[in-house]
């Protein structure tokens, strides 16, 4: 076995430790029931964002990283577009 | 693709206002309907997708440049992270909302309970929504345009 191909199996095996763990410890299905976070969300979204609507407070400013994986996301496939489609140089 | 029949142009001729209408529609109300900037943008570039199936791949692409298209898509990300680090200055925390409560533009809060909609809300909710808007607009119709044009070209050099 190469030099290369050992590294790659020791990584694969430390990475397929890490998810066995991450599978372990997660949450049961369903728990945790109540958080305070859901509460907090729903009482204080008028009050605190200024919105009616409530999905939208949630996904522009409560998780607002999360739309902006999402925006990345559209970013890099137009990008990987561009690059693979472009126009041939005259 | 070649350009279809007479009728299905004019249709889609007669159609194409109200959808770009309709998907401007709910990326303004997005604070206040259900939708937002993605779904409106998606709804605006699948009304530009009708166009291009109807006309022809290579009609649009004569009549738009995709890098144009390709720099809307980024000018939208850049308003989006801009917003964004306008919160991290005004209030301290990225994604911080800095217009509600401030009785500027957008500044005005709803009184809690069941109200009445109204478009002068949200602070900064409203703005990410234009700008996801155009990013997606421009996203989705620059992918569309660009893979349909290259497989009706023969030879992609």
């Amino acid at each position: 076995m190469s030099f290369r191909n050992m590294v790659a199996v020791i990584l694969l095996s430390l990475l397929a430790v890490f998810f066995i763990f991450s599978v372990l410890l997660i949450h049961p299905f369903g728990a945790p029931n109540q958080t305070q976070m859901d509460d907090h969300m729903i009482e204080h979204t008028q009050d605190e964002t200024g919105t009616n609507n409530g999905v939208t407070s949630i996904v522009f400013d409560y998780r607002g990283f999360d739309t902006l994986g999402e925006a990345t996301i559209l970013f890099t496939a137009v990008a990987g577009v561009m690059m693979i489609f472009r126009r041939a140089k005259k | 693709m070649s350009e279809m029949s007479k009728i299905v142009r004019t249709v889609s001729n007669m159609l194409f206002p109200f959808i770009v209408l309709f998907g401007i529609y709910v990326i303004a109300h997005g604070h206040l309907t259900p939708g937002g900037g993605f779904q409106g943008g998606a709804v605006v570039a699948s009304g530009c997708a009708m166009i291009l199936v109807a006309y022809g791949s290579g009609w649009v692409f004569g009549k738009i440049k995709e890098k144009r298209l390709s720099a809307f898509e980024s000018l939208g990300a850049v308003m989006f992270i801009g917003v964004a680090l306008l919160g991290l200055a005004f209030s301290g925390v990225f994604f911080g909302n800095f217009l509600a409560g401030s009785n500027l533009l957008f500044g005005v809060t709803p009184a809690v309970g069941s109200t009445l909609a109204d478009i002068n809300t949200g602070g900064v909710l409203p703005l990410m929504n234009f700008a996801v808007g155009i990013k997606v607009i421009a996203g989705l119709f620059v992918i569309v345009l660009v893979m349909a044009y290259a497989s009706s070209v023969k030879e992609w050099k």
